[in-house]
């Protein structure tokens, strides 16, 4: 098959969507349903779920997600007599689809040479960008698609014929509109720095883990710290975990999903899962130097030259997996660490705090810009 | 507005309003037990970890001495159960879970012995009155064991054989070692006390504990 053909690219992009959703994030979403409460349990002093296992195979317990998967398809699919049929079944696929679709704008490696994958050194004639849709409205897409994922709750809580459901899904949905504008606002200062939308290039900006010369080639958190700090905020906030689960606050009111049984609420499940998967990879990417490793003592720079062109791709993936890895355990961390917020300081945070922070960085990241570019 | 509406500031400086140091000492706390259990976990350093966890049924907590179990009757030198039937213990039994049928024996020196004994553990309620109230030493509740769940109530009485078989040589005196039965010899060297956990593979037998002759 010829390299740059529609035919070519389009077997390319069925590749990596393959390897993203079922070689990396499903995987990651499941083992995070385990790893959350095997890191809660030992920041609580206790050992966790340690003992599912298949047969002599026990490693820690780490198939415990099959036994939830199992569980999820053994218990009965319950519908309420008088739900919407068409919305009840659809509700859980807009919860889901929007957390699998952003994953196409995220670059997860270096290109990949087409061709030359045994070659060394850092040039290449033929680059297969390892990212499924290049688009150069990356961001906005990722905005867009994001957006869909209120429709899964309120729908979710309108659908269910039950009227603490629907205060439910009123609650979720006026949480994440109100949280999405401050996502938005406060990603827009990284915009300014790396002067576009598109997350490849940006990826490629940020070339130096911490450069205090070239803030513009550092990594994100560098140049945005509050930045950083607010867009974090407002995707934990878009996710609907602690501090701001009160969506899902099942022990003290009733959420959206309080009709759903079996497969049905084991997607909500898991797709607030992959939502915490596909958020980390968004600050990875736009804030923590994406498939980038820090060059400690000329290590990075030594493997570029010297190691194969697809040596390289896998090492980066890596670095990647591992970053996006980290980071979803340092949201674990958060939801484990801090007591939930009440509804009038969710919303006082938010539209007070937040997004008058968040105007103000984007006004002084153009001013900074504008005095630097005036120099 | 007839309720007066009293504006309280905030006190406290702009780090105490955003409250970003303390989340910070949050987070700094619970991970710093995370990544203290989690490294001493992985390495196999349980014990320098503060997880609490008893992982069972690998890994036991040891029962205290006076710790109230499944019934035993003890022997006497020659293999007889150490029972004279003398009935205290039904007497004593607030549950009336211990039944007895007396019978000769053929031992001229010793009167009587259990033809039927029989404790229905569905009726015990675990007092310890009946080894309080024997004077032979024959029965006794240290074994550590907890009366097992059955399918059958009749497999949850049991009789003489099944108690004797847990049952030990006593070296307790016949009729009780007097009033100094608590004294122990000079000079005995004591045993040092027990871990609280026993280790994984040994699981605990019978504890013997014989009674001091005067």
């Amino acid at each position: 098959m010829e390299y740059g053909t529609q035919a070519f690219d389009a077997l390319a992009a069925t590749a990596k969507i393959l390897f993203m959703i079922l070689g990396f994030a499903m995987p990651l979403a499941s083992i995070l349903t385990w790893l959350e409460r095997r890191q809660s349990a030992m920041m609580q002093d206790r050992l966790g779920p340690n003992r599912a296992n298949i047969g002599p195979i026990r490693a820690w317990g780490i198939t415990h997600f099959l036994a939830d998967a199992l569980k999820f398809m053994f218990k009965e699919d319950f519908v309420p007599p008088k739900a919407h049929k068409f919305l009840f079944m659809w509700a859980p696929i807009m919860a889901m689809a929007p957390a699998l679709i952003v994953s196409a704008i995220v670059p997860f490696g270096a290109p990949l040479c087409w061709g030359h994958i045994l070659d060394k050194g850092s040039v290449c004639e033929s680059p297969v960008p390892l990212q499924i849709a290049r688009l150069d409205a990356g961001m906005l897409f990722y905005f867009a698609i994001a957006s869909l994922s209120v429709y899964g709750a309120t729908l979710a809580g309108w659908a269910s014929h039950n009227k603490w459901a629907m205060m439910g899904g009123l609650r979720a949905s006026s949480q994440m509109i109100s949280y999405e504008v401050t996502l938005g606002m406060s990603i827009l200062g990284s915009f300014l720095v790396f002067g576009t939308l598109e997350p490849s290039a940006m990826v490629a900006q940020q070339t130096s883990f911490l450069d205090v010369h070239d803030l513009a080639h550092s990594w994100g958190i560098f140049s945005q710290p509050v930045g950083f700090l607010l867009f974090l905020t407002a995707a934990i906030a878009e996710t609907k975990r602690t501090p701001f689960d009160i969506p899902e606050g099942e022990p003290e009111i009733i959420g959206y999903f309080v009709e759903y049984s079996g497969l049905r609420f084991g997607m909500f499940f898991l797709g607030e899962f992959l939502e915490i998967v596909f958020s980390s990879a968004i600050i990875v990417t736009i804030f923590l130097g994406g498939w980038h490793m820090p060059d400690i003592f000329g290590l990075n720079t030594y493997l570029m030259e010297h190691l194969p062109n697809i040596g390289f791709v896998l090492f980066s993936m890596l670095i990647w997996g591992g970053k996006v890895f980290l980071f979803c355990s340092f949201q674990l961390l958060i939801r484990w660490s801090l007591p939930r917020f009440r509804s009038d300081q969710l919303m006082r945070l938010g539209w007070q705090r937040l997004l008058p922070v968040s105007i103000a960085n984007v006004v002084l990241t153009a001013l900074v810009i504008l005095y630097f570019q005036s120099r | 507005m007839a309720i007066g509406v009293k504006v309280v500031s905030r006190p406290g400086s702009l780090g105490q309003q955003t409250y970003l140091p303390a989340i910070a000492e949050g987070l700094g706390v619970t991970f710093r037990h995370f990544a203290k259990n989690f490294i001493g976990n992985l390495v196999g350093l349980r014990a320098k970890t503060d997880i609490v966890t008893i992982q069972y049924p690998e890994e036991k907590k040891k029962y205290p001495e006076r710790h109230r179990g499944l019934h035993r009757l003890m022997l006497r030198d020659d293999g007889q159960t150490r029972c004279v039937a003398c009935m205290m213990c039904p007497t004593a039994c607030p549950a009336h879970c211990i039944t007895i049928v007396p019978e000769e024996a053929p031992d001229g020196r010793i009167e009587k012995r259990p033809k039927i004994f029989e404790i229905d553990e569905l009726r015990c309620v675990v007092c310890g009155l009946c080894a309080e109230a024997c004077p032979c030493d024959a029965i006794r509740m240290d074994t550590l064991e907890h009366a097992m769940p059955t399918y059958r109530r009749v497999d949850a009485i049991l009789d003489r054989e099944e108690l004797l078989s847990r049952g030990t040589r006593s070296e307790a005196k016949q009729g009780g070692v007097g009033a100094f039965w608590r004294e122990k010899v000079k000079g005995e060297p004591q045993t040092p006390p027990a871990a609280n956990v026993v280790p994984a593979g040994s699981p605990p037998g019978p504890t013997e504990k014989s009674k001091q002759e005067s």
